[in-house]
């Protein structure tokens, strides 16, 4: 719930935390795509929206214009203490080029079609579990029991963390991604101190002490230059593996169950005919993509025919881009 | 039909892996190469078609024979 008072125009005051944008956000960038492709708002500081597919290729192909130093839009703009540019606080995805290359090459073993692979079986059986538990229930919350138990597990069991803990992962989740409309010494503190960082050191150190064959200590042992790298950089990128594990896939799952729940016709079409199972989850991701990155401009430029000034927010809708008419189909479908 | 993967352009998303596992292979890091060095055979021109534009980096071309 945002605490933000109400959006009077879409156009120059939008707010994605506004209700009307959180429940339905689908008819905003349609009509801003005709009347307003790159839209602005005051709040946050000062924040772009472009909706048109072309604009928001552009700017995220555009490392010049553009950095990646913080990709969550919220009240708290980069501080002191956080790791310069190009690095950021969560490498690989806020930093510049050219550490970025760096930064993902490191990720990327870990993350190659076979390792991936052998966690299907497991990831599977999880599955299959949850819907088991469901049994006997006539009505349920597909999406607190059941997508957002996957993410948490799986990503718990490639950090090596323990399993009890994965509930207090949907807290961190709710503190890093969700409470961005909090004023900015309140986001400050739920970010920088407390139990988030507490928690990841003492997972740290168990690893230090009793290295596991796990994504934590893969990090812990990985190397840049030939240096162990940084033990800021080795958190930053946990808790990205955490945040970008965990919140995208529960949002793809959930938002692709409400889109089968709404449209029965697909529903018959998908149990009819299981062999089009991997086209529809393309059409899920493209219609429902659940990221909105952000950027931040790093000089005054004009982009298309708006003044950017260094330090505004460019707020990444990959949803409004993927169903714009000029590249896609629309409705989904397959 | 030749395809032909840019190494300087690959950021190892595995989309083409994932859709024509036949043309397409990966190194450890997940870079892609084309399977082929030559003509592809033709029952593998539609999977190769399909890495083409869901590539993220638009890294994958193809050259239609010049014979
Ligand atoms: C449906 C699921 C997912 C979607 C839609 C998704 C989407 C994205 C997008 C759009 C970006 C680019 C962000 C930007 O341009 O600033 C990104 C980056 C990233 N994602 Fe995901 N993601 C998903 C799942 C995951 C999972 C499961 C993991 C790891 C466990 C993960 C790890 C990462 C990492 C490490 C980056 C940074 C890559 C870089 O900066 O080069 N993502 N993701
Ligand atoms: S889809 Fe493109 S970027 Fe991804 S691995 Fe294949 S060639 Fe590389």
């Amino acid at each position: 719930m945002s605490s933000h008072p109400p959006v009077r125009d879409w156009a120059t005051d939008f707010d994605h935390t506004d209700p009307g944008w959180v429940t339905d956000p689908f008819p905003i960038w349609d009509e801003l795509r005709e009347t307003c492709p790159v839209a602005h708002s005051d709040r946050y500081g000062g924040t772009w929206l472009p909706v048109r597919h072309e604009d928001v290729a552009a700017v995220a192909y555009d490392t010049e214009h553009f950095t990646s130093r913080q990709v969550i839009v919220s009240e708290a703009r980069p501080g002191p203490n956080d790791l310069p540019a190009p690095i950021g606080i969560a490498p690989p995805i806020t930093s510049d080029p050219p550490f970025h290359a760096l930064a993902r090459r490191l990720l990327l073993p870990a993350f190659a079609p076979k390792p991936i692979a052998a966690l299907e079986p497991s990831t599977r059986e999880l599955c299959r579990e949850l819907l088991d538990a469901t049994a006997g229930k006539s009505t349920f919350d597909a999406a607190v029991e059941y997508a957002q138990e996957i993410p948490v597990r799986v990503i718990v069991r490639m950090l090596g963390f323990p399993q009890e803990d994965a509930p207090r992962f949907r807290q961190f989740i709710h503190q890093i991604i969700e409470a961005v409309d909090v004023p900015a010494e309140e986001r400050r503190e739920l970010q920088d101190q407390g139990e988030l960082g507490e928690y990841f050191e003492a997972r740290i150190n168990e690893h230090l002490a009793n290295p596991q064959s796990d994504l934590t200590t893969f990090l812990l042992e990985a190397e840049l230059d030939g240096n162990k790298l940084e033990p800021d950089h080795v958190m930053g990128t946990m808790i990205l593996l955490m945040v970008a594990g965990i919140d995208t896939t529960w949002s793809a799952i959930g938002a692709s169950i409400w889109h089968l729940a709404t449209h029965p016709e697909d529903r018959h079409r998908l149990a009819a005919e299981p062999e089009l199972l991997p086209t529809a989850v393309e059409e899920f991701l493209r219609a429902y993509a659940p990221v909105t990155m952000a950027r931040m401009v790093s000089q005054d430029f004009e982009f298309q025919g708006c003044p950017m000034r260094a330090g505004d927010w460019m707020l990444l809708p990959f949803p409004a881009a993927n169903r714009d008419p000029e590249v896609s189909r629309m409705p989904i479908g397959w | 039909m030749r395809v032909v993967v840019d190494s300087e352009k690959c950021q190892g998303h595995n989309r083409c892996y994932a859709l024509a596992p036949e043309v397409f292979d990966v190194d450890d890091l997940g870079f892609a190469f084309a399977i082929f060095d030559g003509d592809l055979p033709p029952e593998l021109e539609a999977g190769a078609r399909a890495a083409l534009s869901n590539c993220p980096e638009y890294a994958i071309t193809i050259h239609e024979d010049e014979a």
